[in-house]
């Protein structure tokens, strides 16, 4: 099993929402809490384990806004686990989840300087290095609900841009979605082989602005008031 | 990267106890100039003992939990960092008894002493490549993953040990030609291997932020990089030195690191320069300690492209959204790497 997350460039409005509910949620989790420096300073910073980013892909006038969520990918070929010296860092051979022991962390910062994606965070209250948990404590809760047992930051997504489930099943619907839509990791050169992947935004026919219908006499009439009569 | 003092120390103080320890066995071994003697032997040792203590223990503040130090030596078969600590606890207990034996029997000749100094020598020199593979073994800086990494760790921490010793000799007569000729090839090598490394991470790497977010079909800038402030992330990965600045740091590292210390120590051979032959090892220590805060604040790590950092000088943000960002290269002068603007 290889558990991990699909994110839609398509429909992420970026919003930060799954930002905003993986703060909620794992700042009473497993490796909690997810420490906020000045939180109301002047520079407040903090923990965070999923961050948004936006971009501007391409140039105008096919240009387009992409917002960019991003957390643990939880790489198969995961170099965070195999640097760190004290056997804190490991991935569960069960479900491919990359996880921090708390109690074994010397807060060296090694792992950090392994990942690509910026995954790792030094927590500087505990002095232990955190990262995102795909919600362990959630997905395999039998208390909750069986459609609740999901990372908090998917169920938070207003556009279903995140989707969460085994990407070793070709069945599951992230499997699927990567198959359908041609998602892709990313950073591939760098061979960390991560499992999550991002969806590309669907093509769609440029916006015609040189071709648009010339208009009813009434409406030229109008535009030749407009131009004469000075306002 | 950010050249936390700690990893400075580190890398500086234990490279150079490691590499003296390795020439104090050459030397021994081929009795050069004489040998040592079993004093100046054990005097030297302890000196190497004090160095890796010193970089031991600047190591640990580094450590944002050292209570959990001890498990760094568990994970010795993956991690080269694991390695380097499980060579460097082995390396004590040879050194002392090494010490020990040249101290008490009062001779640094026999074969137990040459058996003893050559397997601590060995143990050291493995300690400096595990050393260097901790930086070397990391794809997502491009600056670090090189052979060259480790292989400037052998020649900087072999350079700065024997100017040490041939320092420790130097002050007590004067005819040490053998000695200073290796301590001064040993620093030119040194110097050139370093030249060559700051010849090669002069390229391009192959990661850039359009394989970074899959976007490779078009330009991509960054628009919003989603904090208001700084992050762990900007703290440990931003800095960054402008190509001018760190032009003028080589000049130094060359200047203090090894051009100097080899004008001293060619001096002390031919003329009574007195104590004055002490400023070799330390300008030798300021200036590869200088190398070792370029060899950090010069790495640029991939995370920095997500905040549009990377390459160059300013951040890539939308020209529209850099109101007010000062740029680092004054006008009219042509800069290494060409701004966004120009691209």
């Amino acid at each position: 099993m290889r558990l991990g997350l699909v994110i839609d460039l398509d429909t992420c409005v970026g919003c930060h929402a799954c930002a905003t509910a993986c703060k909620e949620w794992n700042t009473s989790s497993i490796t909690a809490p997810l420490t906020d420096y000045e939180p109301y300073g002047k520079e407040p910073s903090g923990v965070w384990f999923n961050r948004v980013r936006h971009y501007e892909v391409g140039d105008y006038p096919n240009n387009k806004t992409i917002n960019f969520p991003m957390s643990c990918m939880h790489c198969e070929n995961a170099e965070c686990v195999t640097v760190c010296p004290t056997g804190a860092s490991y991935k569960r051979p069960e479900d491919g989840i990359v996880l921090i022991d708390q109690d074994k962390c010397m807060g060296c910062n090694y792992c950090s300087w392994a990942c690509p994606y910026g995954a790792r965070e030094l927590d500087r209250a505990s002095g232990t290095m955190k990262k995102c948990t795909l919600c362990v404590d959630r997905i395999y809760d039998q208390a909750l609900p069986e459609e609740e047992r999901q990372p908090a930051c998917v169920l938070a997504c207003p556009a279903h841009a995140r989707l969460f489930g085994d990407l070793d099943d070709p069945d599951s619907v992230t499997s699927r979605a990567v198959r359908d839509r041609g998602g892709y990791p990313l950073m591939p050169e760098l061979n960390y082989n991560p499992t999550n992947q991002y969806l590309p935004p669907r093509t769609r026919p440029a916006i015609p602005t040189s071709d648009l219908p010339r208009g009813s006499l009434a409406r030229k009439v109008k535009e030749w008031v407009n131009r004469v009569i000075e306002r | 990267m950010n050249p936390s003092l700690a990893v400075i120390f580190l890398t500086l103080f234990s490279g150079a106890g490691f590499g003296l320890m390795a020439m104090v066995a050459v030397v021994n071994d081929f009795a050069i100039d004489g040998a040592l003697s079993p004093l100046r032997t054990a005097i030297l040792v302890a000196l190497a003992l004090l160095l890796v203590t010193m970089g031991m223990v600047s190591s640990t503040a580094h450590l944002a939990n050292p209570k959990n130090a001890w498990r760094a030596f568990t994970r010795w078969r993956t991690s080269w960092l694991a390695r380097e600590g499980v060579f460097a606890v082995l390396f004590y207990p040879l050194a002392i008894a090494y010490l020990g034996w040249v101290f008490f029997m009062n001779n640094d000749r026999d074969s137990v002493a040459l058996l003893l100094g050559n397997v601590t020598a060995l143990v050291g020199l493995i300690t400096i490549f595990c050393q260097g593979m901790i930086y070397a073994c990391l794809r997502t800086i491009r600056q670090w993953h090189t052979p060259l990494v480790p292989a400037n760790f052998y020649a900087l921490g072999l350079a700065t040990g024997m100017t040490v010793l041939t320092t420790s000799r130097l002050l007590a007569h004067r005819h040490d030609l053998a000695m200073v000729s290796i301590a001064c090839s040993l620093l030119v090598a040194a110097a050139v291997m370093k030249a060559i490394y700051y010849f090669w991470i002069g390229a391009p790497s192959g990661t850039t932020l359009q394989t970074a977010t899959g976007f490779t079909g078009g330009r991509v800038r960054l628009l919003d990089q989603g904090h208001t402030f700084g992050t762990f992330l900007t703290r440990e990965f931003s800095n960054c030195i402008s190509p001018r600045r760190a032009l003028n740091f080589k000049v130094a590292v060359y200047v203090v690191g090894f051009l100097a210390p080899i004008a001293i120590l060619l001096a002390a051979t031919h003329a009574a320069i007195g104590l004055a032959v002490l400023l070799a090892p330390v300008l030798a220590f300021i200036g590869i300690g200088l190398e070792r805060y370029l060899f950090f604040v010069e790495a640029k790590h991939v995370v920095n492209l997500y905040h549009g950092r990377m390459p160059g000088p300013l951040p890539q943000m939308h020209p529209a959204l850099r109101a007010g960002a000062k740029d680092t290269v004054p006008a009219g002068k042509r800069r290494l790497v060409p701004s966004y603007d120009e691209r």
